[in-house]
């Protein structure tokens, strides 16, 4: 293992800014993961630090194949991670919203320039990514519809579900979406939580992520071959909204099978505690996405449902 | 008349209202003021203010209606906060929204559904809490043929007609202009200030674009500033080249010429000045760093300057 900062930057007075990349294997550009590039992202740091772990025991054991090269980036952002802020430690941009970046352009403009120039030309890229909204997935697979998205080997991870969709205006700007225009396998793999260490789902994860590295002969690691993933798009996806505002009471939680009809949730009144709505759920499915923010507003996503999984 | 677009329940006894007021009658044109999408930017709030009042001075002259939206984001402007709060999120990313999405979604596509079908919609920024900018408009290359005779007659200084690119098409002006709804952006000053010079100066550009409309049969502005216009020239962008303090040295946004000093970047805690930050060239200076801290990437000023100046 190599360990060596792909970009480092003054500041006026914190100390410096460094994205640390580890390296292993003496080959070509195979495969580079990217961790948290938020700083609510803790759990996708986690994940990468237990892969940067396994990797260096198997390099021990020489089952790291020679002729790969592996790249594990466990964050792009440590400034804002250590002040517990999302966004830039600065201006509140967002580095995942700035690739494929500009090296004489802003602050977060130059770090994505400096990631992506790093991780550009890989065979396959892994960003361990995250939600908008707070809340738990399954652990899964997306993959962007760009006309260069690889679903087949999505599915070597093993990960109970492959997650293939549109990207929207706003998405252009995403390493995963540069990458795949770029010509590398882009994967961003949910690792289940994001502002907690959820330990159960970040092993899946982890676990996930070494299965899909053994299936390309990237590593040595004989394992279970994981969940016969089911491929998933928009219209598999039930979402389930709130129609009143206040407490929320989850009656369930990710990858519990529900039947259409079933009590999914409360909302409580915040004063008196009595039940304002019920909420059932529309389809039989696998829950999906469960939204844990305790204070819900009306027209809330508390769920989203995968129809039609027993 | 005061009315209500959005009312939504948040959790603990509030809800979320957005307001506008309507001054006129319908059945004629209608133009609509927007502001407050980010929360700390307040120039609009005086604009909003100052042309309710000369209408209502005069409303016998008013022909048609006329909307005030001073707050998009209400929850964000009374909170001191850009994105929408508990979201993080830029509400003018998440155009034209989803009737069936989450509560941000659905507000967005509310707005939409109030504004869509007016015959002008004023979107009016103020930078950010960093920069400070001279009155401008800024105008998608993609709808420059129908805004470029409107946006001439605000009262403006500064027209910039820039590429279209595929993350802004998640904005409010690009969903109303892609729907036949023509929308202006204006910019003008900077976040968490009102600079009463430039408001009043919008305000006389409104009263005019309503005269022109056939709106206006009330006292007039005595003169109406003729812009630069972008196309003629091209902007050139000043990024820190180093981390520190900035002093700036440039009292007002003005033309500077190539070797002007703009601002020095200094250290705070050496006594040195680590840059001194020339004009690259001869230009309108119509964007220049206010908020001392910056780091390497930080832009400091952007100039623009004639291709082949007179």
């Amino acid at each position: 293992m190599k360990q060596c900062d792909i970009f480092t930057m003054k500041s006026p007075f914190r100390d410096d800014y460094r994205i640390p990349g580890f390296y292993f294997g003496n080959g070509d550009k195979t495969v580079a993961i990217v961790g948290a590039m938020r700083g609510n992202e803790v759990q996708q740091l986690f994940i990468c630090s237990q892969l940067v772990k396994n990797l260096i025991a198997l390099e021990g054991e020489g089952k790291i194949n020679p002729n790969v090269g592996i790249l594990v980036i466990p964050t792009v952002n440590p400034y804002s991670l250590n002040i517990h802020k999302r966004f830039w430690a600065m201006d509140n941009t967002d580095i995942n919203r700035m690739f494929p970046g500009y090296d004489q352009g802003e602050t977060t403009q130059r770090i994505a320039a400096a990631l992506f120039e790093t991780v550009k030309g890989y065979e396959y890229g892994i960003q361990l990514s995250s939600y908008y909204l707070n809340g738990n997935f399954v652990p899964h697979v997306r993959v962007m519809d760009t006309g260069y998205q690889d679903i087949e080997s999505a599915e070597s991870f093993g990960l109970p579900f492959v997650y293939e969709y549109e990207p929207r205006p706003y998405d252009t700007t995403l390493l995963n979406y540069n990458w795949q225009i770029f010509e590398t396998k882009a994967f961003s793999v949910y690792g289940g939580s994001t502002d907690v260490i959820n330990k159960d789902l970040a092993k899946q994860t982890w676990t996930g992520i070494l299965r899909f590295l053994h299936a390309k002969g990237i590593i040595d690691k004989p394992m279970h071959g994981g969940m016969v993933p089911f491929r998933l798009k928009n219209d598999k996806l039930s979402t389930v909204v709130s129609r009143q505002s206040g407490i929320l009471y989850p009656r369930c939680d990710i990858a519990q099978n529900v039947k259409k009809g079933d009590l999914l949730a409360e909302v409580l009144s915040p004063y008196m505690g009595e039940t304002l709505d019920s909420i059932y759920s529309p389809v039989t499915g696998t829950v999906f996405f469960a939204h844990h923010t305790p204070l819900i507003h009306q027209h809330s996503r508390i769920f989203q449902i995968v129809e039609y999984i027993e | 008349m005061i009315q209500t677009v959005i009312s939504e329940n948040l959790p603990v006894d509030e809800r979320l209202i957005i307001k506008k007021n309507s001054i006129g009658t319908k059945g004629g044109k209608r133009v609509c003021i927007v502001t407050g999408i980010h929360g700390d930017e307040l120039e609009g709030q005086y604009v909003c203010y100052e042309l309710m009042r000369r209408l209502k001075k005069d409303i016998h002259q008013l022909k048609g209606l006329v909307e005030l939206y001073p707050a998009l984001n209400p929850l964000g402007v009374d909170s001191v906060s850009r994105a929408i709060p508990t979201f993080d999120l830029d509400m003018n990313r998440i155009f034209p929204g989803n009737p069936d999405g989450h509560m941000i979604e659905y507000v967005a596509h509310r707005i939409i559904e109030d504004l869509a079908g007016a015959d002008l919609v004023i979107d009016i920024h103020s930078s950010n809490i960093y920069l400070y900018e001279i009155p401008q408009a800024r105008v998608s290359k993609t709808f420059a043929d129908k805004l470029m005779p409107i946006v001439q007659m605000l009262n403006l200084d500064f027209i910039w007609v820039h590429d279209a690119a595929t993350v802004l098409e998640s904005t409010i002006a690009h969903s109303l202009n892609s729907i036949g709804t023509p929308t202006v952006v204006v910019e003008m000053g900077i976040g968490m200030k009102i600079t009463k010079e430039y408001g009043d100066k919008l305000v006389d550009g409104i009263i005019n674009v309503l005269d022109k409309f056939g709106m206006w049969g009330g006292d007039l502005p005595v003169r109406i500033h003729k812009p630069i216009v972008s196309t003629i020239g091209d902007v050139c962008f000043i990024n820190a080249n180093y981390s520190g303090v900035i002093i700036n040295t440039i009292p007002n946004l003005t033309r500077v010429s190539k070797g002007d000093v703009l601002c020095q970047i200094v250290s705070s805690l050496t006594g040195d000045v680590l840059e001194n930050v020339e004009a690259p060239v001869d230009g309108l200076l119509f964007t220049m760093r206010s908020y001392p801290i910056v780091y390497e990437g930080s832009l400091l000023a952007r100039i623009f300057y004639e291709n082949n100046p007179v």
